[in-house]
Formats: structure tokens, C-alpha cells, sequence
């Protein structure tokens, strides 16, 4: 019964395109680790020639990534591997340097003030929302219990 | 030994992100804010920072250091100043991560053209 509306999840199951769950966790996996090897070098570059310590090697390492990605962005090269990554593009703070450049240049033709200047965390500004407020209610428990203690 | 550890951890925190990109269906602003939210609560009991430790950039170049890293900032300064240095140390220890994002992200479209 095709036209059954009961049974429509049922019915569109068969002409849904099927996930390669295998194939795409392994390219997350290659691609998220690879940028996590290419962060590593960077952070034993900044540790053995800039001589910085291990703890506050990874501001610049972040920072460096976060430039890397911003141009790979600008030059559309990071989409193109997005495409094929998926998560391993999205999870690294690459993805978030590549979420407030590409909504950005998106809305470029707007103007600098309107378009890219108001749009620059659109997408990423989630991220701070989220991490601001777990991070705050978090810290107000830690502290209180460390006081009691 | 630590390059090696990194592409394992940092890879296997981004097949998690696929799993529930692919399985349950979440937008990867979704999956990224609950990895934000992660790292802040792996941070409460120093689970992170083992983690850091382990595997160096395989922890701290995932999203979930965000979240690490904010309560981390917010918890030195609260160390010192109380309840108010949560909200003076959040931003700490991101700063450098915030700023270039701001930074590299308005340069770059101001001179690139959108692609695509």
C-alpha cells in the first residue's frame, strides 16, 4: 500500500539513500586524525624552536590551525574536503575557523558592516554560547563544592 | 610516539562525531555543541587533562578542548577572585583562539570571493 499515509516511514525507507556508516567513520577517522598529526608538529615546532612550555604551546597551535583553515576556506579547499571527511572536517577547531569564515565570505555581498562583520558567528557562535554557559555552570558548582570541602 | 597517539585519539573523538552525525541523525551543530559541552564535563574531575597528557594535539585540537579550556580559565581565576573570577577567567586561556578566528576570519573576506 504505497499511499497508505500510515505507513509512509515504511514506504520512503526503500528510496532513501542507504549511509556507508563504515566508509564514512574511516575517512572521519584519517582525515580528523591527520589534522590532529598536522597539530601535533606544530605544537613540537612551537615547544623546540619557540621554546614555549607544553602547557602554553596550545594557544599558538590553535591559533596557526585556525589560520591554516581560514585560508584553506578563502581558496575553497576546505569545503571540498569536508565533502569527504564529514565529522573529521567538522569536529577540530579547524571546522569552527572554517564555520565563521565561510558564513562570512557567504554573506560578503551585503556589505562589510551588514554582511560580513554581523554574520561572522552565525554558525559558530553556538559554540561559544554552549561552552560559555556549561563552562560558567560548571565553574559555580566546582567552586561551591571545593568551598564546602 | 605522541604523533602516533594523536592521530588515534584525535580520530577516534571524530568517528564519535560521525556516529552521531550518521546513527542519530544530528546537524554538526549539533554534534559540535555537545562536544563543547563534553569537554567542559570530562574537565570537572581532570579526566581532560589526563587525556592531554595522553595524547597531546589529539585532545587539544578537537572541539571538546573549547569547552576544556574555558572551564580551565574559569576555574584559575576562580581560584583567586571567587565566584566572580568565573566570569573574569573564562575567556583565559581561548583568547588566542577567539581572536584569530575574529581576526583571520574578517581578512580573509574581506579579500577572498565566495566560492561555490
Amino acid at each position: 500500500m504505497l499511499n497508505d499515509p500510515k505507513n509512509y516511514k515504511e514506504n520512503v525507507a526503500a528510496y532513501q539513500p542507504k549511509i556507508p556508516y563504515f566508509k564514512n567513520c574511516l575517512n572521519a577517522f584519517l582525515v580528523g586524525g591527520f589534522i590532529c598529526v598536522i597539530g601535533q608538529g606544530i605544537q613540537t615546532f612551537f615547544m623546540y624552536v619557540l621554546h614555549f612550555s607544553k602547557q602554553s604551546a596550545g594557544n599558538p597551535t590553535v591559533a596557526t590551525l585556525i589560520l591554516i583553515s581560514a585560508l584553506m576556506t578563502g581558496f575553497g579547499v576546505y569545503d571540498k574536503i569536508a565533502k569527504f571527511a564529514g565529522a573529521g572536517t567538522i569536529v577540530p577547531v579547524t571546522g569552527f575557523a572554517n564555520s565563521i569564515t565561510s558564513s562570512a565570505l557567504e554573506h560578503k555581498s551585503e556589505g562589510i558592516v551588514l554582511g560580513i562583520a554581523t554574520n561572522l558567528f552565525q554558525l559558530a557562535g553556538e559554540v561559544i554560547v554552549f561552552g560559555v554557559v556549561s563552562a560558567a555552570v560548571l565553574g559555580v558548582l566546582r567552586l561551591f563544592i571545593e568551598q564546602l570541602m | 610516539m605522541i604523533f602516533l597517539y594523536a592521530f588515534l585519539v584525535g580520530g577516534g573523538i571524530c568517528v564519535i562525531g560521525q556516529i552521531m552525525m550518521d546513527v542519530f541523525k544530528l546537524t554538526p551543530a549539533h554534534v559540535v555543541a555537545t562536544f563543547v559541552v563534553l569537554g567542559a564535563a570530562l574537565d570537572v574531575f581532570g579526566i581532560y587533562d589526563r587525556l592531554i597528557d595522553f595524547a597531546g594535539a589529539g585532545a587539544t585540537v578537537p572541539i571538546t578542548s573549547f569547552g576544556h579550556s574555558l572551564l580551565h580559565g574559569a576555574m584559575s581565576e576562580g581560584h583567586d577572585h571567587g565566584y566572580l573570577g568565573i566570569a573574569m577567567g573564562i575567556f583565559k586561556l581561548t583568547s588566542a583562539g577567539i581572536t584569530s578566528a575574529i581576526l583571520f576570519g574578517f581578512i580573509i573576506a574581506l579579500i577572498f570571493k565566495p566560492k561555490g
